[in-house]
């Protein structure tokens, strides 16, 4: 006689998970989007020893390196944006290749895929960002910030700060003037 | 395990066909994104205050809509705590420079004028969503966002 067997795969799946994370004592919460929430810092060849059991059961933990990758892209560029040393764009790609030990070309691609920007447009931005607090701060002329972002003239500092953000450093610097007297204004009033 | 999340949308506009061109620019772009329209201030203010809506990423917001209007919503918006991280993008047929100044000292971020052609209008959707990204996605400074295009 033969059976007809139904599989509920979802269920079949969150067992298995379930019974390998009860077996390791581990704290955790299994949510409906295949994910998996572990509620403790799980130290990593711990994670490779989870990893390989579920492997075994036709189950994977996808970590998504690409996101990590990227985490530590935008960390370097922080870095190279903060120190006041020389920064030239032309070679930042040999900087981030060397230090993040992948071909600019893999680093380029997977950046772009995740943040849906180029590491050349991310550079020019926090580079704005940076202008754009200095100026808020107010203690700088623009002369000082242009240089101290290695801008070759405040001319070039305007242009691609108007280019990113469609304001000169003179009327974003009004606005946030304004504003912040508003603030100071609406405050006392109360 | 974390995908690229879907970017979501809400427009607020009184005129139908705009409604329309801004869901199909949407349509086509690369991002993975769902847009929402509401057709008023009122309707606007109600939607966002309803506990059950998830909060938008982006908003666009007319100036000029009937019953209550974008510059109405835009200082009521700004003084509700969990709308803090919604990005405001005026969106108004008008160029006036106080129209302008009134709406980023009002706590706007983007100031978009409504182009006349789809393909420009989806070309500068797509700078404001690459852009708004990142605030979401690399702590930048929400204060000192403002983008006039």
């Amino acid at each position: 006689m033969i059976y007809y067997l139904k599989y509920d795969v979802q269920a079949i799946c969150k067992r298995l998970v379930q019974e390998q994370l009860q077996n390791l004592g581990i704290n955790y919460s299994l949510l409906n989007t295949n994910e998996l929430d572990i509620n403790q810092a799980l130290p990593n060849d711990f994670l490779h020893a989870l990893n390989s059991n579920l492997v075994k059961l036709g189950i994977e933990i996808v970590s998504s390196q690409k996101s990590i990758l990227v985490q530590k892209i935008k960390d370097a560029i922080m870095e190279l944006v903060n120190q006041e040393d020389k920064l030239i764009l032309s070679k930042t790609s040999h900087y981030l290749a060397k230090i993040l030990n992948h071909s600019y070309r893999y680093l380029s691609g997977t950046f772009s895929e995740i943040t849906y920007t180029t590491i050349e447009n991310y550079i020019i931005l926090q580079k704005i960002e940076k202008a754009k607090d200095m100026i808020a701060a107010g203690e700088l002329t623009f002369t000082e910030i242009a240089w101290k972002l290695n801008y070759s003239s405040v001319a070039h500092l305007s242009m691609q700060f108007k280019n990113t953000t469609g304001f000169t450093p003179t009327l974003f610097k009004k606005i946030i003037t304004q504003k912040k007297n508003n603030l100071i204004l609406d405050t006392v009033n109360k | 395990m974390i995908k690229n999340e879907i970017i979501r949308i809400l427009l607020a506009d009184d005129d139908k066909d705009d409604r329309t061109d801004f869901i199909e620019a949407f349509e086509t772009l690369k991002i993975a994104t769902t847009v929402e329209t509401v057709k008023n201030g009122i309707e606007l203010m109600k939607y966002l205050n309803e506990p059950s809506t998830i909060i938008p990423h982006l908003l666009f917001l007319d100036l000029n809509m009937p019953k209550k209007s974008g510059l109405e919503c835009l200082v009521e918006i700004k003084k509700i705590k969990k709308l803090k991280n919604l990005t405001v993008v005026i969106y108004s047929t008008s160029s006036s420079e106080k129209d302008i100044d009134d709406t980023f000292l009002n706590g706007a971020n983007v100031y978009l004028k409504k182009p006349a052609h789809l393909i420009v209008l989806k070309k500068t959707l797509l700078h404001i969503l690459t852009i708004d990204w990142q605030y979401h996605t690399s702590g930048l400074n929400r204060e000192n966002y403002l983008l006039h295009l």
